[in-house]
């Protein structure tokens, strides 16, 4: 059973109508108890670091998911800013993220961009995925995914990187750890290609 | 690398979908779930969704039909119409769309883009002017309450004050354009880029893939956004939903 993590972000709905339309088993829920009985988990993500993070914090999700993900070794999925509080900080806030991968969200540079449109970085872009990424398995990479961010993950160790974007410059926008996934892209609104991402996680 | 966005826009009323010319005409052109299940299967880039009585009649957004459209949807969303407080954007993105877009709102009070950027982040805050061409002078006139309500603001400078507040794209909508299926105004595209960094697109006007392509090669990576297009089929104008993009989108 994959967990929705339920924390008043808006794209748990479209996540579950994926799931659905896939006929996997999941469900939208955010209290501890029936967290603890998922096997994998989905941390979705729309808006800012810290109003994300103090939500996790005060309604007891994070010490469920420290002791089912980091204690455990189930696994998780971040998307967007659900990927950006796996780091352990962010330009964009004040507060500590989970820290379970190594880096810091940064500001993309919008010097490095020669021409307008520069931020935020809005739109179907291609990725590169790294070849041992399974999470990409099936996905058209030229199509790409749809971006709208103005921070990406900057990951300490190269070897979490699964996938980078071009946008000014060559910036991880997948990254990974064991059983911990993440990334800045919406594969919930990006259609086969996301369908593909979604499924994949539930079998790896 | 990054590419146009080509942007189906589709106008509530009642409920329903319409499609208008220079503002007025409203023609009923189908039910707005259908028509989401259609873009769906074409894969679209992304959708626009205006409701076009909302301010006009004094209505708060319609969040039924919205968390409805959202739930179908598997495209990006950006809705239009109404939203008057950053409380009522956080609502309308916590139902699952990624943009929210702010035209009278944003001109009667400006602060609004800071508070809706700080709430939910500004790359979901879109500011969607409509613009006439003026007949005497050169320049363009911004509009709002569907074309009824002439505002005393200069066109590029509104544009740079309201991403300097913390809007993420803004959205150019001409009516002298709307539903004329003659092309794109790309004169007024053209000065609107070279005043913004941020993010762009330009409805009103495209009529085939041709009106897309000129837009893309005279502004750069740019959201081609059409209504016509997409809703019509033949010189009848008869209803059938279709989505078609440009071959070169850089």
């Amino acid at each position: 059973m994959i967990a929705i993590i339920d924390y008043g972000s808006g794209n748990i709905a479209a996540v579950a109508n994926i799931y659905k339309q896939l006929k996997i088993p999941h469900v939208v829920t955010g209290i501890p108890e029936e967290l603890r009985k998922a096997d994998r988990y989905i941390l979705p993500g729309v808006g800012a670091f810290d109003a994300t993070m103090r939500y996790l914090n005060d309604s007891g999700i994070v010490a469920v998911l420290n002791e089912q993900i980091t204690g455990q070794g189930k696994k998780v999925m971040g998307i967007c800013v659900g990927m950006q509080i796996l780091a352990e900080s962010s330009e964009e806030g004040e507060l500590a993220g989970l820290g379970w991968i190594p880096g810091r969200v940064r500001k993309i540079d919008a010097n490095l961009l020669p021409s307008s449109p520069k931020l935020p970085h809005m739109g179907w872009n291609s990725i590169t995925p790294k070849d041992h990424a399974r999470l990409f398995e099936g996905v058209d990479a030229e199509r790409g995914f749809y971006f709208l961010h103005n921070y990406y993950f900057d990951a300490t160790d190269a070897n979490d990187v699964t996938a980078t974007v071009q946008y000014g410059m060559e910036m991880p926008c997948a990254v990974a750890r064991a059983n911990i996934f993440g990334m800045q892209f919406h594969p919930e609104k990006s259609h086969s290609n996301g369908m593909a991402v979604f499924r994949n996680f539930a079998e790896i | 690398m990054l590419r146009s966005r080509v942007i189906p826009c589709l106008l509530l009323r009642d409920g329903g979908l319409v499609k208008t010319r220079h503002f007025k005409d409203a023609k009923y052109v189908g039910d707005p779930l259908n028509a989401v299940k259609i873009f769906n299967e074409k894969g679209v880039d992304e959708l626009m969704l205006l409701d076009i009585d909302a301010t006009a009649k004094q209505h708060t957004p319609n969040f039924e039909l919205i968390r409805s459209i959202a739930v179908e949807s598997r495209m990006p969303l950006c809705y239009g119409g109404g939203i008057t407080t950053a409380a009522q954007a956080a609502r309308v993105i916590s139902l699952g769309f990624e943009k929210i877009s702010i035209s009278a709102a944003a001109l009667e009070r400006p602060a609004l883009i800071g508070e809706m950027a700080e709430a939910v982040g500004s790359q979901s805050v879109v500011v969607t002017l409509d613009v006439r061409k003026n007949t005497l002078f050169s320049g363009y006139t911004v509009y709002t309450h569907n074309g009824r309500d002439k505002r005393k603001v200069d066109l590029l400078e509104f544009c740079q004050q309201a991403v300097s507040l913390g809007a993420g794209e803004i959205v150019i909508n001409s009516i002298d354009r709307d539903g004329a299926m003659s092309g794109y105004d790309l004169e007024l595209a053209k000065r609107v880029r070279a005043s913004i960094t941020s993010p762009l697109s330009i409805l009103g006007g495209a009529g085939q893939i041709g009106h897309m392509q000129d837009l893309i090669d005279t502004v750069g990576v740019v959201g081609a956004a059409a209504g016509s297009m997409f809703v019509f089929k033949g010189p009848y104008r008869a209803v059938l939903i279709s989505y078609t993009r440009p071959t070169r989108l850089m």
